[in-house]
Order: structure tokens, then C-alpha cells, then sequence
């Protein structure tokens, strides 16, 4: 046997999803191994994020996740002392025709359903949240304080110190090239550099996730598309909230940015149409498209200087929603994938999840979090303002 | 604090105004940069750093870093790119910028696409070299330049250029040389030039990202890109590396010969490479002091022509030194140099300090790549030439862009433009690295008149060969890297001095015994300032590598015009000495005194990011734990997530890895990722405000 060693659990993926399943894994106990094909963790598109965290989605299981996140993310600093630069801003969707405010309107009644802290404000309410909005033309928007943002960055490096603290160990350079089963099993993980038997495999690959899964002979349906982000030069203070307009224009079907807690910018948008595929290489579109965007919205961005512009990539599903469960054909293969570019969001809350699987310890509340992610179910329409 | 009289560069000043810094009011000339106009106004500490308050000021002087940010009109700039202007408010950074108020949408124009065949990025000796081919041949060109003027670090160089007389101009100044490439690329119809445009990306559909005139984003699509974007200084890590008065020997330059300020009172110079040590015969013929230099290795990396020539002018060459602290509260007061072992490392008890208002760092040049690489990677038919392809003397860069436009040409299709054999060889020759060095020989004649060659070591130049009318300096035609002899056969010397005159190392002295073979004359070259040095006084006879011989009279001081401002020294010397004189002390030996006692800087504040204040301590840490990632520093520290983009921590951060014995090779480096440069959303929008 050249079975290097068995643990309990083998995460595949140091990224958004993997880091804090490694932590809530082996903070009760259980031995964990997390693979990564990168030199260090976060370096796939954990890296790439632009670190906003929100609740106020319309599914119930991505706001159950997400409002256990921003408890994880928002206590972080008292719990285990590691800043992740989380701030409490908000997010704030502008509205600027009647379409979007009908949009908005019809999804709040969804989100007050469940009991989410978000409020339509007019023109003269937003102006007072974000002073620098352009007025022109501006209806309203929604507004829900209890969103925010953090450092993806930091975020995955202070759940990489807790997992190593609680006895996690990471292979990174190291790249899964196969499984090998017992009858219906996963027994072993197969590496470039060698096997290792667990007795739970988890694929938190990101946009690798259907490759990993075709080792096992599955099509998960997770497809990566393009996105590029951008960051600023740090600049004094003057915007709380992740300021979102879903409005289509040239090239894009939407904006978002938000001021870190650095003092920098970042921003990004959803390409129109999509790109598929996993180019991550800079194009000369973006900006241009994006200058454009952010400035009408905010004039006062425009002596805002850029400082870097890269490309990361969304593992996308059909409908828009990430894919979790066990596996009904392999035993012992649990998913964790397609997280449509909210890993950093669903992350924490989804890693505990992870951990109460793996130890069956599921509530009732997971068990319908589950019914919902579940990979097996039919893919419907695609969540509104996912 | 400006240069008001040089021995090689004119000084003319443009119309005088007024600007504001702090609310100060200040006098700038029209075509300064704010950095200049601040340093010629005694200013060095430009604000501090957000982070942890730290003085910050100049570094590159050279739109590499991003040290020198200030507020001028309300909006962030880096002070070494930007022209001062007629009523500028000009504020220190201290603490993050507040970005302005603007309250409607700005007209918003779409972005140009432009299509050339070449685009040459960087109009230094290599990109106007190549352009100079391209534009021969007819070939649609567009040459950007970041700076206000082309020329490259042409325009620093007040010396004589070493090299093939033939091929690359030797024995003329850099000032000039760039003038007469300017010229002649001026004349061809099919190549443009756009001044104060800086590249900002390759992307990846092979289209490059150029803000024009410093506002204008333009999208440039070349059928192919020649990247002549010249090299970046390294930094180095000691304590206090990053005071104000802390600063490349590049930007020292810039700072004197091209923007004619005094940029210091007296320097201390670390890095005994060539451009170290030209660095510091530029501070003295600016009237700058030059308290010495430390050299790391047992010898200095430079040319010897170049190290004996500072030696002879009275500075110091501490070899097996190194620079262990810069000294001072905000801004460089004294600086503290150590004997290293054969590891490099600091022997205790061998420091000394010395007084001095600025620390210049010459330890090494790297490539400025970035675009060249991208390139590649997205499949964009490239090339590099100059610094950019390979760290080299100017002159090389000079063959190197011939080379590339021939090459340009071939990829084009247009001609079977292969770069003759001849060219290669030559391109090889002038980047070659000093060879041997001869024992020295002295001819002991005693009689007649002939030249002393001081040059001794393999270097790639034969000016003097070329000079001699008579030939009777030879140098090996097949290998100019030989060193010259002086060979009389049938005809003899005649004292024409045109050596003494052309030689770029200052290296001959003409001794002439005919007028009287007690008290022979001693004709020795002078390139700094006339009024420094009076016939009838006495002066300091050195040898060729800087040693005392004894006081002889100065009794001629030649200025003749076709000599191109170099002065050309009688001294009535003994004849003992005559044929060791190789030059004279300028420098008085207090300015080079160590202090009585050395100063041990306790702060802890080695840094490595600059930009980001990483400390050398937090990174050494993280190799320590294993981190064995660029990527992985950068996501902890945020050492390299500045505006630089790692291009001056990037090779900082390298040399700790092999500090731990770790080969680069097991480390990850950097996903580099654009801008080159940090440009406003405004010009990415098309609505950049018309100025």
C-alpha cells in the first residue's frame, strides 16, 4: 500500500468554500486534509473576489447560509483576533428606471417574508446613505444595513491559522488526478504526489469542480464564466455601502463597488453576454465599459485612480444556486460546488454545514437548506438579483 | 538649490512663476517637474505615509514607484511625472487623499483605437535606434515615450560614451547622442512620436492601453510591439531605507542633469557598478560632495576607468562594505557603513558613519519586462530590445534597437531583413561584463612626448584608437574590448592630445619632456567647472587609481572649442612623477572623514514594500513558515499590492528567499496583473477635462 496516510475528511480546494469547511471540520475533532493545485491557499478565486457579504438574496437557503456567515465574519475579530477588514456598510441597490424599482419592490416582499432588514428608500433617503450618488434620475433603492464586506484575502488566511491551529493540514502544489473506489465507495484520494484514504471526499474545487467530479465519472453541471474586477488607489472615506445598479448597458448587466477598508475601490460587473471559460487573462474592454458606469453613477469617482484590473472566474449552475449534498452514486462524496461567484458570502456559513454533515449532526433548518442546494433537484428559473 | 553654472550641460531656465506648496509660495520654470521644483526649493519630505506616518519623497524620480505622491490641485500625482504648473497648489499626502467633489456627469467621449504595423514602447537609445530602421524602411511607427523628451537616460549622461566610434558614437557625450538619434528619427515621415505617453497594459486581445499627453486613453493595436522600456533601479534593504534623501542613483541623475537641480549637499553612494560610479562623478561636477562610496564585493563591478576616476577625484571606494543604515529623524543626516565578511554580512565593530544629506543606491538594474511578458503570454508577435531585453550599457542598447528594428522588418515580411552577423557580434561585445585586468606598465621613457594609458582593464570602447591621427594607439580591431597600447614604430607622437581629449574614462595623460626634461608638462583632461581650478595654483597630483603623489602647479587650463567642454590641464610636474600622474584631487579630504563615532540606527525599519510599509521582518517570518509563494506574501502582507505592483519589493522580496537558502525555483512568483501606472476612471471614460 502507498497510502501516505488516512484522515477523515479530504477537501479538495483551499479556496472560499474549502478554507472554512477545513476550519468547522477540524475544530470539532476530525482529521483534515485540504488539496490545492495552487502554492497557496485562496489562490484560485478566493483571491479574485471583491469581498461583499449579504443576506438579502430570495432563497431561503442562500439567506440562512449567508446570515450565519456575516455572524461568523462580523465576530471574527472578538472570537479569534484576525482583522478581516469587515465592514457593516450595507448594501444599497440604486434604481434610476421604474424597471428596477418594480424589480426591487416585488423582491422585497420575498425578503421581508424572511424577516431581512431592507427597506425601499426614495431619491432624498439614498442621497442621505450615499451623499455622492448622481441625483439625476434617481427614483430610490433598497437599502440593507446589515450587509457588508470583508477581505477575502484575510477572511481565507484567518480561517487558513484556525484550521492549522485545530489540526488541519494542507498539501498545496498538489493536484488530484483520480479517486480510487471500493464497490460504491470513495476510498482514496489520488494525487500528483501520492494517495490518500479518507472516509469523506469533499469537492470544493470552484470552477475546477466539474473536472474533479469527472474523475468520478460525473457532469456536474458547474461551468466557470469570466468576470473582471478592478481596484483603486486608497482615497479618504466616503462610501459605506456596496452600491449596486442592475441596469444593462453596453457589455455589462449590471455594477457593483464598494470602498474597502483600505480606502480602496474595488468594482466589477456581470458581462453581456456571458464569457465562458476559463480565460483569466486581462482584456482592454473592461475598463472603458466600467470607467463609464461608475461615473455616471458617481461623478465623483471620476479622478478616482486605477490601480490593478484582473479577471477571475464564477462557477456557475443552471439556475444560479450552488449545488450541496452527498452523492447518491458514491458513497462518501460530498459536493460543495457552484457557487456562482458567493463563495466568500456562503463560505462560512456553508463550512459549518459541512461539518454537521460530515458528523451528522443536520437541524431541521439544514436539512431544508439541503433539499434546496440539493444537486439532484430540477433546474428551474434563475434566482431574481442572484 | 539649482545648478546655476555646469561644465557640460547649458544651463537655461524658461520663464520663472509662482506655485504653492503647503501654502507656501515657491518659484518653479516653466517644464520643471513639481519634484524638481520642490527640490530645488529645499523640499525633500513630499507627506507621510498613511500606514504608519513615515516621510516619504522621491525614489525612482522615474514613474516606477509611487513614493513621490503629492496633492496638486486637488488630485493625486506623482510629483517626478508631473510639470509644474503657474499657480499650482501643491499639498503633501499625509494620511489618504481626499478625492474631490464633482457634481455632474462629465461629457464622456469613446475611446480611440488605433492601428500602427509597429508600436515602440520606450523612446530611449534602443527604441529610437530601432524606430531609425523601421522609419528607413517606410514602416508605420508609433513611438511612446513617458517622459517629456526622447532620449531615454540619454538625456543624464554628461560623459563621453564608451563603445565602437564606428558603430554607436563613442567618445561622445549621451546629451548628444540622443539629440542626433532624435534627429534622425525626426526625419522619417512614417514614424510618429507621442511625448508624456506612458503604456499602461498589454492586454490580452493584443491591444495596449496608452494614456496620452498624460490624460488621453488610447487603445494602440501593433501588427507587432518592440518593448524598449529600459530598466528599473533596485532597491536595497537596510535600516532607514526608505528615508527621504534615501534614493536610486538613476534619480539622482534625473534630478541634476536633466532637471539641473542641486539635489543634495554631500552624498554617500552604495553600489560600485557603473552606474554608481558615474553617479558620482556627476554629483561633483555638479558641485555636490561625495563623502565615498561601499562597494559590497571585494571590487567594484564597474568599469575600472570609471572607479579610478571618482578615486582621483578624492572619494573614498569602500569595497567590501555595505550600507547599514541611513540615519535620520524625517530625512537622511549621516549614513553608516560596515566591513562585510565573505557572506556578506556585517563585521561588528567595523562600522563607520558619515556625515551626509543623501544616500544614493546604484546596486543593480532590472529589466522593465512587464509589457515583454504579457506580450508573450498573449501570443502578441514582440520583441524587447535595450535594458528591457538585457541589462547593458547604453551603447548596447543602441545596437540592440538596430537589431530589433531589422528583426521588426523581417517579422513584418518586408525584406529578408536578417541583423548582419556583424551587428550581433557587436551587440555582444558592447554588453560584455569588464574583462581582465593587466598589471600596470609604466613606459619610463623619459624623453620625447607620448601618452600614458591608464586604461588597463578588458572593457568594450576605442575612441582613442580612433582619435590618435597617426595611429599609434592600437586596440585589437577584431576585439575592441582589448586594452589600447600606445606603439610607436616609424612615426612617433606628435602631442596632438586628441587621446587625452576623447578618452570616456578621463584615462590618458600626454607627458611631454621636449620644453624641459627636468620639469616636464603633464597634459591631463578636466571636465568640471573652469572656475574650480586657476593656472598658478597648486593642486594635488594623483596616480591612476587615486593615490597622493605630491603638489605640483597647475601652469595652462586649455578650453579649446573643438574639444567639445573638455578642459584640457598643464601641470608642471618632477620628473619622477610625471609618468604616474594620471589626474588631481578636487575633493577635500574633511568631506570624506568618518565621524568620530558611528551611529547605530536602533529603529527596526528595514522595509521591503514601499509602497505598503511591509517590513523585511514580516516577510522573513512568512519564508520561515514555509511560504514558498509570491502570491501568498502578497495575500498576507499586501507587500506588492501597492501602486508599484511589486516592481520594487518584487526583487527585494527574491533576494530574502535566497537569504534562507531557498532557490527561486521552488518559489512561486507573481501573477502580474496591469496597470502599469495608476490612471483615473476619467480617462478610461473618454472624459478627461481638457487642461
Amino acid at each position: 500500500m502507498k497510502y501516505k496516510r488516512h484522515y477523515d475528511v479530504v477537501i479538495i480546494g483551499a479556496g472560499s468554500v474549502g478554507m472554512p469547511a477545513a476550519f468547522a471540520m477540524a475544530k470539532v475533532g476530525l482529521s483534515v486534509l485540504v488539496l490545492d493545485r495552487f502554492a497557496s491557499v485562496g489562490q484560485g478565486s478566493n483571491k479574485a473576489a471583491i469581498g461583499g457579504v449579504r443576506a438579502t438574496h430570495s432563497d431561503p437557503a442562500k439567506i440562512r447560509l449567508c446570515l450565519r456567515s456575516i455572524e461568523i465574519i462580523s465576530t471574527w475579530r472578538e472570537t479569534y483576533g484576525h482583522d478581516v477588514e469587515w465592514r457593516p456598510g450595507g448594501y444599497l441597490f440604486v434604481a434610476y428606471t421604474p424597471r428596477e424599482e418594480r424589480t426591487m419592490k416585488d423582491l422585497l416582499e420575498i425578503q421581508h417574508r424572511y424577516g431581512l432588514n431592507i427597506d425601499w428608500h426614495d431619491a432624498e433617503g439614498l442621497l442621505e446613505i450615499v451623499p455622492d450618488l448622481n441625483q439625476q434620475g434617481l427614483i430610490g433603492g433598497t437599502y440593507s444595513p446589515d450587509d457588508g464586506h470583508c477581505s477575502p484575502l484575510l477572511l481565507n488566511r484567518a480561517f487558513y491559522d484556525e484550521a492549522r491551529r485545530h489540526g488541519a493540514e494542507f498539501h498545496l502544489n498538489e493536484r488530484v488526478v483520480g479517486f480510487i473506489k471500493v464497490g460504491d465507495r470513495v476510498r482514496a484520494v489520488r494525487t500528483d504526489k501520492g494517495d490518500y484514504t479518507a472516509g469523506v471526499v469533499v469537492n470544493a474545487a470552484g470552477p475546477w469542480a466539474r473536472e474533479v467530479g469527472a474523475m468520478l465519472d460525473f457532469k456536474h453541471p458547474v461551468r466557470p464564466d469570466c468576470h473582471e474586477a478592478g481596484v483603486s488607489e486608497p482615497v479618504a472615506h466616503f462610501l459605506d455601502p456596496m452600491v449596486v445598479d442592475i441596469r444593462p448597458a453596453p457589455g455589462s448587466a449590471n455594477l457593483y463597488f464598494h470602498q474597502l477598508a483600505s480606502g480602496q475601490f474595488t468594482f466589477n460587473f456581470t458581462p453581456d453576454p456571458l464569457i465562458w471559460g476559463e480565460d483569466k487573462r486581462e482584456t482592454s474592454a473592461f475598463l472603458p465599459q466600467v470607467a463609464r458606469r461608475m461615473i455616471k453613477i458617481m461623478p465623483r469617482l471620476s479622478n478616482l485612480r486605477v490601480r490593478r484590473q484582473w479577471r477571475g472566474l464564477y462557477p456557475m449552475t443552471p439556475d444560479g444556486s450552488p449545488l450541496v449534498g452527498w452523492s447518491h452514486e458514491v458513497e462518501g462524496y460530498l459536493m460543495a460546488i457552484g457557487m456562482c461567484g458567493q463563495g466568500v458570502m456562503l463560505g462560512p456559513g456553508l463550512g459549518e454545514l459541512l461539518s454537521r454533515m460530515v458528523t451528522c449532526r443536520l437541524t431541521p433548518e439544514d436539512q431544508e437548506t439541503l433539499e434546496i442546494l440539493s444537486p439532484y433537484r430540477a433546474f428551474a428559473r434563475q434566482e431574481a438579483l442572484r | 538649490m539649482r545648478i546655476e553654472e555646469h561644465p557640460i550641460l547649458k544651463v537655461e531656465r524658461k520663464r520663472p512663476f509662482e506655485f504653492a506648496f503647503s501654502g507656501e509660495k515657491l518659484q518653479a520654470y516653466e517644464g520643471e517637474t513639481i519634484a524638481a521644483a520642490l527640490f530645488a526649493n529645499g523640499i525633500r519630505i513630499f507627506g507621510n505615509h498613511q500606514k504608519d506616518g513615515s516621510p516619504q519623497g522621491i525614489f525612482c524620480a522615474n514613474s516606477q514607484c509611487s513614493q513621490c505622491l503629492v496633492i496638486a490641485d486637488g488630485k493625486p500625482l506623482k510629483a517626478c511625472m508631473t510639470a509644474v504648473r503657474p499657480g499650482m497648489q501643491v499639498e503633501p499626502v499625509c494620511g489618504l487623499p481626499e478625492l474631490p467633489k464633482v457634481d455632474s456627469v462629465p461629457p464622456m467621449r469613446e475611446i480611440e483605437e488605433v492601428e500602427v504595423q509597429v508600436l515602440i514602447i520606450g523612446g530611449g537609445p534602443a527604441g529610437l535606434s530601432a524606430a531609425i530602421e523601421l522609419g528607413r524602411r517606410g514602416i508605420k511607427t508609433l513611438i511612446v515615450e513617458d517622459k517629456s523628451a526622447l532620449g531615454g537616460k540619454l538625456v543624464l549622461q554628461t560623459h563621453r560614451f564608451f563603445g565602437s566610434s564606428d558603430a554607436v558614437y563613442a567618445g561622445t557625450r549621451g546629451i548628444d547622442i540622443a539629440a542626433k538619434l532624435e534627429e534622425k528619427v525626426r526625419a522619417f515621415p512614417s514614424v510618429e512620436v507621442w511625448l508624456n505617453s506612458s503604456a499602461l497594459a498589454v492586454f490580452s486581445d493584443h491591444k495596449v492601453g496608452i494614456l496620452r499627453n498624460g490624460k488621453d486613453y488610447v487603445l494602440v493595436e501593433p501588427e507587432v510591439l518592440l518593448v524598449s522600456t529600459g530598466a528599473r533601479e533596485r532597491s536595497l534593504v537596510f535600516r532607514g531605507n526608505t528615508l527621504p534623501g534615501v534614493y536610486g542613483a538613476g534619480a539622482f541623475q534625473t534630478l541634476v542633469n536633466r532637471d539641473l537641480v542641486k539635489a543634495a549637499e554631500r552624498l554617500f553612494i552604495v553600489g560600485g557598478g557603473n552606474v554608481g560610479l558615474i553617479a558620482g562623478y556627476h554629483a561633483i561636477q555638479a558641485g555636490i560632495q561625495v563623502a565615498g562610496l561601499a562597494e559590497a564585493l571585494p571590487e567594484c563591478g564597474g568599469y575600472k576607468v570609471h572607479r579610478d576616476k571618482l578615486a582621483r577625484l578624492g572619494v573614498p571606494i569602500y569595497t567590501s562594505h555595505t550600507v547599514i543604515s541611513a540615519n535620520g529623524k524625517d530625512q537622511v543626516e549621516s549614513v553608516t557603513i560596515a566591513q562585510v565578511d565573505e557572506k556578506f554580512n556585517p563585521i561588528s565593530g567595523t562600522e563607520k558613519s558619515f556625515a551626509c544629506d543623501t544616500l544614493l543606491v546604484a546596486v543593480g538594474l532590472d529589466p522593465v519586462d512587464e509589457f515583454y511578458r504579457k506580450a508573450l503570454e498573449f501570443g502578441i508577435t514582440a520583441l524587447a530590445a535595450g535594458d528591457a531585453k538585457e541589462v547593458a550599457e547604453a551603447s548596447a542598447a543602441i545596437i540592440s534597437g538596430e537589431i530589433a528594428g531589422l528583426k521588426v522588418a523581417s517579422a513584418l515580411g518586408l525584406e529578408e531583413a536578417e541583423a548582419p552577423k556583424g551587428l550581433e557580434r557587436m551587440a555582444e561585445v558592447l554588453a560584455s561584463k569588464p574583462g581582465l585586468c593587466l598589471p600596470k606598465g609604466t613606459p619610463h621613457r623619459e624623453e620625447g612626448v607620448f601618452p600614458v594609458i591608464h586604461c588597463r582593464q578588458e572593457i568594450p570602447c576605442n575612441p582613442c584608437a580612433s582619435a590618435c591621427p597617426r595611429g599609434l594607439i592600437r586596440i585589437d580591431p577584431e576585439d575592441i574590448r582589448k586594452v589600447p597600447e600606445f606603439v610607436e614604430g616609424d612615426k612617433s607622437c606628435i602631442g596632438c592630445e586628441r587621446c587625452v581629449v576623447v578618452c570616456p574614462g578621463l584615462a590618458i595623460a600626454l607627458v611631454d619632456y621636449r620644453k624641459d626634461s627636468e620639469w616636464p608638462t603633464v597634459t591631463l583632461p578636466y571636465e568640471l567647472s573652469r572656475e574650480s581650478l586657476n593656472v598658478g595654483e597648486i593642486v594635488t597630483a594623483v596616480d591612476e587609481e587615486g593615490n597622493p603623489l605630491g603638489e605640483v602647479e597647475v601652469t595652462e587650463v586649455k578650453a579649446i572649442p573643438k574639444n567639445d567642454r573638455t578642459l584640457l590641464i598643464e601641470l608642471k610636474s618632477p620628473r619622477v612623477l610625471a609618468e604616474e600622474i594620471a589626474g588631481l584631487r578636487v575633493q577635500a579630504p574633511e568631506v570624506s572623514a568618518p565621524l568620530p563615532e558611528a551611529t547605530l540606527r536602533l529603529a527596526d525599519d528595514e522595509i521591503a514594500c514601499r509602497c505598503e510599509r511591509v517590513t523585511v521582518g514580516e516577510i522573513r517570518k512568512l519564508i520561515r513558515e514555509g511560504c514558498r509563494d509570491m502570491n501568498e506574501i502578497k495575500a498576507a502582507t499586501r507587500a506588492g499590492m501597492g501602486p508599484c505592483g511589486g516592481k520594487v519589493c518584487g526583487p527585494l522580496i527574491k533576494r530574502l528567499f535566497l537569504e534562507e537558502s531557498i532557490s527561486l525555483e521552488s518559489v512561486t512568483d507573481y501573477v502580474r496583473r496591469p496597470l502599469f501606472l495608476e490612471v483615473p476612471l476619467s480617462a478610461f471614460a473618454g472624459a478627461s477635462d481638457e487642461e
